[in-house]
């Protein structure tokens, strides 16, 4: 091999990523933030990644690293949204106003979900639209398997209250 | 199981793939300067060949049958690992070849990339470029063109490890005693170039 050659020979063409992980992690934002936004946070988690791909040193975990982007990304966008439902409706970019309006399949408890803290939504999300186990959640949001434990249990309290109350 | 589990389970958005998302998404990562290594399939005689395209343009060109897994690993270590299949890229080079299949074009104006030739090959190359439609030269001279007036075998050898066959024309390079040579696309192929361009009687 030609000197001059990039160090990053074993990370894979970025194409394979999306072909693997595209449909999953769509589903993923699906549950996170809803079906209107979903999209659009999955092009989000792919820019993001495609820039920053190139300096990893390495292609280990590349899909908890692709959740981890677009965990993120779900995270910016709910945030944004509050801010604008908090501000003056009249400063609101009426685009954002109709993709915060509820979709055919935004169902009422799946809302609830997206008002989680981060990584309870995330570990919610991969419990039961995944149907994961512990150990494979851990792997996936990159944390320890009782903190995913935790973090799964943490949401269903927080969605119990908010559906009971 | 809770309730609030079990609802959740039943309830689990799933949704099918929106279509579209890999053209706009590949068309946002162009406009960010992102997409390093665009590439496509085109149809031609010589069956499905893929174009890569970088943005300083055509850096490679795989014939059907060359292993997929190899060719992208090999763009992914040697140009950049952000390679998207991404028809617009690569429609002006599509073009050029459909044209040239067609017999309504003698030479390709598509710019080159030549990050995947180095060193004597270059040199074999770039005097291999200068070679005509419809006509044809030998090992010896585009090894002395590349300044090793001797190196006709090494020649023969950059030859076969051309990335962009077709367009940089190795199947324009023969045997002084006028023999075919070889070609690393298969005999056959270099045969059928040569005849489309009248170097070669048909049949």
């Amino acid at each position: 091999m030609p000197r001059g050659v990039s160090p990053h020979v074993d990370l894979p063409p970025f194409q394979s990523l999306i072909d693997d992980h595209a449909s999953e992690l769509h589903r993923f934002l699906v549950a996170s933030v809803g079906p209107t936004d979903a999209e659009d946070c999955l092009q989000e988690t792919f820019i993001s990644a495609l820039r920053a791909y190139p300096r990893l040193r390495h292609g280990d975990h590349l899909r908890a690293w692709l959740y981890t982007i677009a965990q993120r990304k779900a995270t910016d966008l709910i945030r944004r949204r509050a801010r604008h439902r908090a501000g003056n409706l009249d400063d609101a970019d009426p685009a954002q106003l109709a993709s915060a309006a509820p979709g055919v399949l935004d169902d009422g408890l799946w809302r609830s979900v997206r008002t989680l803290p981060p990584k309870q939504r995330a570990a919610v999300v991969h419990r039961f639209v995944f149907d994961l186990a512990y150990a494979q959640i851990a792997e996936r949001m990159g944390v320890s398997e009782e903190a995913a434990r935790q973090n799964v249990s943490a949401g269903l309290r927080r969605l119990r209250m908010e559906v009971t109350s | 199981m809770t309730d609030i589990e079990r609802d959740l389970r039943t309830i689990a958005p799933a949704y099918p793939d929106a279509p579209g998302f890999a053209e706009a998404l590949a068309r946002r990562a162009a406009d960010a300067g992102l997409l390093d290594v665009a590439y496509a399939t085109a149809d031609s005689p010589m069956g499905e060949l893929t174009v890569f395209v970088t943005p300083r343009g055509l850096v490679r060109l795989a014939y059907p049958g060359e292993p997929q897994g190899e060719l992208m690993a090999e763009l992914a270590a040697r140009v950049s690992p952000r390679i998207l299949r991404a028809p617009g890229p690569t429609d002006e080079v599509r073009r050029e070849l459909d044209d040239y299949f067609s017999g309504r074009r003698r030479a390709f104006e598509v710019p080159l990339d030549w990050s995947l030739v180095r060193g004597f090959a270059r040199g074999v190359l770039r005097a291999t470029a200068e070679v005509p439609f419809g006509a044809v030269t030998t090992y010896g001279w585009v090894a002395a063109e590349a300044g090793s007036p001797r190196g006709a075998r090494a020649a023969g050898n950059a030859l076969g490890s051309n990335p962009i066959p077709i367009v940089l024309p190795c199947h324009r390079v023969l045997h002084a005693d006028g023999g075919l040579g070889g070609y690393t696309g298969g005999l056959d192929r270099k045969r059928f170039l040569l005849t489309l361009e009248g170097s070669l009687a048909s049949g």
